[in-house]
């Protein structure tokens, strides 16, 4: 591979992470305020046909992307009502969703299969793209990846250093805390429920009419993403930062099983296409095993100079959910 | 206004009707004729006995891991990689069709053989995600979600490498065992074999004791209903957590077995065919009681099957029964919620 090619393949991982992105940092604002949003297969399946149809029908790309965020918000409420209104169990109600959202996905997308759309097309910036290494690699994209390297910045800054944000944090921490301090505890949730939908929703159209432009039904390589979405929210820790290394470290493993592929004859594609899973679960294993009782009976036994090494090892690795996360709560 | 047993039923009637309708609408809005698509259904699962016998062919899979999560449920773990037990449940029967084949042995032991290997498998992959779960905190739904990824590329490997048939591989699967190694079926063209249908009965006769008639059961209960306060009472508490893990991989194992040694004959990539899932959405829309499980999964392999022809007869596509599904158990779910809602109001009033 020349030099070129390798700037473009990255390139491409960049804009592969794109919808990643967007599905993570909606997950991270909902599950902030304590809403798991299980349904997130569902919804990008969903929010990827529905966008890609309003966009043929109306020949508008935009209006392809605030029907994917609508979809997305929509199914989030649904999530939200049945918690928070309800009092059911949101892994439950999130992953009747995601099943049902899929298969609707497949049912009305039907008739649409297989047609071509309108697509984004790339925006390179003008003086920017000629950056040597830089220009091709972070100018040369199409709007809405320039969109998901401003969303992570601005996701962070609103959840770490703004009031709402704080508020945000607080709803999903120590949702009593937030209460006594005025905070509508249940409207909140709802809203922000919503607007992670509405994120996480945008992921669908970016593939529909960006990434993987078209519908393809039950080949359009879609089914899983949703799944992937939740475990690198879990990754990243509830921080827009770090779930974005996982978007980009999941994309670059596809990219690099398929740039493998070729010097393993032996191993179908398929195999190397799920490369990322196993890893996904040893890095959550890394993260979670730090608090078990029984890393921490053994740490214990060591001598004082190993244990200190190895527990500031893990507790770098360690992330701890939002307290509150998937309780309801109650006024009383 | 008291919770009685007619009210539970106005609930879920209205759930049923619910569903109905929005599938109805779903249905309009894909310019298809409603009620043609609902009485093709109907007509794909009884209107024949092939096709009843098909929608029978369905259930015991269905039954049989539906089955298994009324353990892990009642225990509080989600199993969601409960779709790779299956799998492995596939690979490991095949695994002992493959070794035992040939060897000689009568082809009733070999079958034997494959089961409780189907059943090793299985229970060996649930157990994983229980390691997952107990020793490295790993929540079960995400370890089991990866699990199943990992299960799906294993076989599609050993399709494509160690097993492939001679000369090209391909995704119709394995080569097909020699006949000897077929479960006996009711007619030679049909794919439903009596002895399947006595296992998934078994189990779920099995589960519904196990958890209503043991002590076992009772500690099960007792650990998903409040695991903290089991544990101060001295029942091991990620013991009984794995055990259930360990059982329901078993029950799933004993699916993946079927889908190979009766229904399918090969190792195929989409060995699991989604009974996982659809198990855990029958095993939701019954509220975890193994009383209902037979008859609900008899009403969900129904609909699958039913849909099948649904391309070929109206050009609709299949996943309209998975739409039907969905919305049947959300309604069920938030028709729960009301419920419960509508009574406390009742109750803080009066």
């Amino acid at each position: 591979m020349t030099e070129n090619e390798v700037l473009r393949s990255l390139a491409g991982v960049l804009a592969a992470a794109g919808p990643v992105i967007f599905g993570v940092t909606g997950e991270t604002i909902s599950e902030r305020a304590g809403i798991i949003n299980l349904s997130m297969n569902g919804t990008i399946l969903l929010s990827a046909m529905g966008g890609f149809a309003v966009s043929l029908s109306t020949h508008s790309l935009v209006l392809g992307f605030l029907a994917g965020a609508g979809i997305g918000a929509l199914v989030a409420t649904v999530v939200a009502f049945s918690s928070i209104t309800l009092k059911q169990s949101q892994v439950a109600v999130g992953f009747v969703l995601a099943l049902l959202c899929r298969d609707l996905s497949y049912f009305l997308g039907n008739p649409i299969m297989g047609q071509m759309g309108p697509r984004v097309s790339l925006l390179p910036i003008p003086g920017l793209e000629r950056l040597p290494l830089l220009g091709p690699l972070l100018f040369t994209q199409d709007p809405m990846t320039y969109l998901s390297f401003i969303l992570i910045f601005l996701a962070w800054f609103f959840i770490f250093r703004t009031r709402p944000g704080l508020m945000l944090r607080g709803i999903g921490e120590k949702p009593a805390a937030a209460y006594v301090r005025g905070a509508n505890v249940g409207r909140l949730r709802y809203f922000y429920a919503a607007l992670g939908g509405a994120v996480a929703g945008l992921a669908g159209p970016i593939y529909s009419l960006s990434v993987k432009a078209g519908w393809k039904g039950t080949i359009s390589g879609l089914d899983g993403i949703g799944w992937i979405v939740l475990a690198i929210t879990i990754f990243g820790g509830w921080s827009p930062f770090r779930a974005a290394l996982g978007a980009y470290l999941f994309a670059f493993l596809q990219w690099f099983g398929l740039v493998l592929q070729p010097s393993l004859p032996g191993v179908p594609s398929q195999v190397l296409q799920v490369a990322p899973f196993p890893l996904m679960i040893l890095t959550l294993l890394l993260v979670n095993i730090g608090q078990a009782d029984w890393v921490e009976r053994t740490l214990a036994r060591m001598p004082e100079s190993v244990r200190r090494d190895l527990s500031k090892v893990l507790r770098a690795m360690n992330v701890t959910p939002p307290a509150a996360l998937g309780t309801p709560f109650e006024k009383d | 206004m008291r919770d009685t047993p007619a009210r539970r039923v106005l609930f879920q009637i209205g759930a049923v009707v619910l569903a109905l309708l929005v599938t109805t609408v779903v249905l309009i809005a894909a310019k298809a004729p409603p009620l043609a698509a609902f009485v093709n259904i109907v007509q794909g699962a009884f209107g024949s006995w092939d096709v009843t016998s098909n929608v029978l062919v369905a259930w015991v899979p269905l039954l049989l891991v539906t089955s298994g999560l009324l353990l892990t449920f009642t225990v509080g773990l989600w199993n969601i990689g409960i779709e790779g037990q299956i799998i492995l449940g596939g690979i490991f029967a095949t695994w002992a069709l493959r070794v035992y084949g040939s060897s000689g042995m009568s082809p009733t032991l070999v079958l034997i053989l494959a089961f409780v290997a189907g059943m090793a498998g299985g229970s060996l992959w649930a157990m994983l995600a229980g390691a997952l779960k107990t020793f490295g905190g790993v929540n079960e739904i995400f370890g089991g979600l990866g699990l199943n990824f990992v299960a799906t590329a294993l076989n599609i490997w050993l399709i494509f490498g160690p097993w492939k048939r001679p000369g090209v591989a391909s995704m119709s699967g394995t080569l097909p065992f020699d006949q000897r190694l077929w479960m006996p079926t009711v007619t030679p063209q049909s794919m439903l074999s009596v002895p399947t249908v006595i296992i998934a009965v078994a189990a779920i006769v099995i589960v519904y004791l196990m958890i209503q008639g043991t002590y076992f059961g009772l500690r099960l209960k007792a650990v998903g209903k409040n695991a903290k306060a089991a544990y101060i009472l001295g029942i091991p508490t990620w013991q009984h957590m794995m055990a259930s893990f360990a059982l329901c991989g078993l029950f799933a194992g004993v699916a993946g077995a079927v889908q190979v040694t009766a229904v399918y004959h090969r190792l195929i990539p989409s060995i699991s065919s989604g009974y996982g899932y659809l198990g855990l959405m029958v095993a939701m829309l019954i509220n975890y009681k193994a009383a209902f499980a037979a008859p609900v999964a008899l009403f969900f392999a129904a609909l699958n099957v039913g849909s099948i022809q649904l391309p070929i007869v109206l050009r609709l596509d299949s996943s309209l029964a998975g739409v039907l599904q969905g919305t049947l158990v959300l309604f069920v779910l938030l028709g729960q919620g009301l419920r419960q809602r509508v009574l406390k109001k009742s109750q803080v009033a009066s």
